[in-house]
């Protein structure tokens, strides 16, 4: 008989076993460790997935950045350049207005400087040739020069044009001081009685006279009545020469143009004929 | 020369006793059990494991898809039992490298077993997959006149696997037998080996065809000549 029922049955509840155990040692632990494992590696793909879509993310915003900071560094770059072009313009016009202004400064203090020193130049000049003048002439001064003086003061009182005799008459009617003649040296009796005789025959009246000495005349005569004055003197045409040639420097500064200084012609003064006149020249 | 492994009889005591056949399938479900928890004992999650959790790793995805390329929705719920009847067979035929050794499915008691536990497990998983009612419907499809044909199928089926499992394995031992006699020196080894290929393709065959039976049975809305198989 090949068939055995006792076998069987037993080999049935061994097989049942056998599925029992099966499943208990082998499909079940085994199954469970695929299954964690696939989920793991599900969850490290979805991880590295999740991780690259971040990387990529990330690289486009990289990228745009980066493109961003190109275009703003371009542009920047060619604001700088042509900010700097600008500057550079700007300066330069600067430096040269800087340049040219220094440059007329300069010039300006130049001619300044050079008219300074002309100035004083001329001022000296003028100082020492009036002083050589007057030195010379104070030295020349003397008896027979007072007496030659008080000869043409006395001529040239005779030798008034009406007008001024008149005002000056006019004068010594209505004042009630006496005349005061001052001279550089003392006049002799002589003179003085010329002079005064001069005067009443000028003036057709009797004339109280008083006499003074001054010394800063240098050498002349001069008549003062109430304010009102005749001279001849050497100051006086000293004063006048001075006073011309003040006028003279003080306009603009021509330093070209302006003449050299020259002592010897200056030593003697020659009156020029707008100048002349001071001989017995009135003054107020 | 026994034709059988339930001829040798070690132990007997009355209705009960403790022949070849038992024995051989203690030791055989013993070395399936330890070798299993041995396996599995430091099983790893990880990318890293054994070389022999790689390979219950194989044998258990492999199973599983066969399962599933049958037409099982969920293979997870029939893999222990088809894995198993899969893997005994198999263990069976292989383990007959070892002298001495007799293969439990050489005998038709065992392979009668085996076709039993199918013959009880089709209608099973078609209850619990369609209902009481839906599966005995299939019985009568698609005209009542089918009803005793179908019933026939059934049966004649389960027979026919254990004796084609019986068959093959008893041959295969039979020849090996017989050639021993005649030349006794190499031609065996060749039988051997090719004994062994037999024995994995009686261990697919089985497993193939008894889930192709509870596939048909578990199939809702489909007619059962659809999903028959041709038996090879």
């Amino acid at each position: 008989m090949l068939i055995d029922w006792f076998t069987i049955a037993a080999q049935v509840l061994n097989f049942l076993i056998l599925v029992w155990l099966m499943k208990r040692f082998l499909y079940k632990p085994i199954l469970d460790a695929i299954d964690a494992r696939e989920e793991r590696i599900t969850r490290e793909l979805a991880d590295a997935d999740a991780k690259k879509a971040e990387a990529q993310k990330e690289s486009a915003a990289f990228e745009r950045k980066n493109q961003e900071f190109d275009q703003q560094r371009n542009a920047l770059l060619s604001q700088a350049t042509e900010e700097v072009k600008v500057e550079r313009q700007r300066l330069l016009d600067e430096v040269l207005q800087a340049a040219e202004a220094l440059r007329a400064k300069r010039q300006e203090a130049l001619v300044r400087e050079q008219q300074t020193l002309n100035d004083e130049i001329t001022r000296r000049t003028r100082k020492e040739v009036f002083a050589i003048t007057r030195k010379t002439l104070t030295d020349l001064a003397g008896a027979s020069l007072e007496e030659r003086i008080s000869e043409v003061f006395r001529r040239r009182l005779r030798e008034l044009d009406a007008e001024a005799k008149g005002r000056f008459a006019k004068i010594l009617n209505t004042s009630s001081a006496p005349v005061l003649v001052r001279s550089a040296f003392e006049l002799p009796a002589e003179q003085r009685a010329a002079i005064h005789q001069a005067l009443n025959e000028t003036f057709a009246a009797e004339i109280d006279v008083c006499f003074e000495i001054a010394p800063d005349l240098i050498s002349g005569i001069e008549l003062t009545a109430n304010g009102r004055r005749i001279a001849w003197s050497i100051a006086d045409y000293l004063t006048s020469l001075e006073e011309s040639i003040g006028e003279l420097l003080q306009g603009p500064a021509k330093p070209k143009t302006k003449p050299e200084v020259d002592p010897a012609t200056q030593a003697e003064p020659k009156p020029k004929p707008g100048t002349q006149p001071v001989a017995a020249k009135e003054t107020q | 020369m026994n034709l059988s492994p339930d001829e040798i009889i070690f132990w007997q005591c009355g209705f009960f006793k403790l022949n070849a056949t038992i024995v051989f399938t203690w030791g055989l479900m013993l070395v399936m059990a330890v070798g299993s928890l041995l396996i599995t004992r430091n099983i790893s999650i990880g990318l890293a494991r054994s070389r022999w959790q790689n390979l219950l790793e194989i044998v258990a995805t492999l199973t599983e898809k066969q399962i599933e390329e049958v037409g099982l929705g969920h293979p997870r719920k029939y893999l222990p039992f088809l894995g198993t009847l899969f893997l005994f067979v198999a263990m069976a035929a292989l383990f007959t490298v070892f002298p001495g050794y007799e293969p439990p499915t050489g005998s038709l008691s065992t392979t009668a077993a085996l076709a039993l536990c199918v013959f009880v497990a089709v209608p099973l998983f078609g209850i619990i997959e369609r209902g009481f009612g839906n599966y005995l419907k299939s019985y009568v499809q698609p005209t009542f006149i089918m009803l005793p044909f179908n019933i026939i199928s059934e049966l004649s089926r389960t027979l026919a696997l254990a004796v084609r499992l019986f068959g093959n394995m008893m041959s295969g031992a039979m020849i090996i037998g017989i050639l021993l006699t005649i030349t006794p020196f190499i031609f065996p080894v060749v039988m051997k080996a090719l004994g062994l290929l037999t024995g994995m393709v009686q261990a697919y065959i089985f497993f193939i065809l008894s889930t192709v039976y509870i596939a048909a049975a578990t199939r809702v809305n489909t007619s059962k000549s659809e999903v028959d198989p041709i038996e090879p």
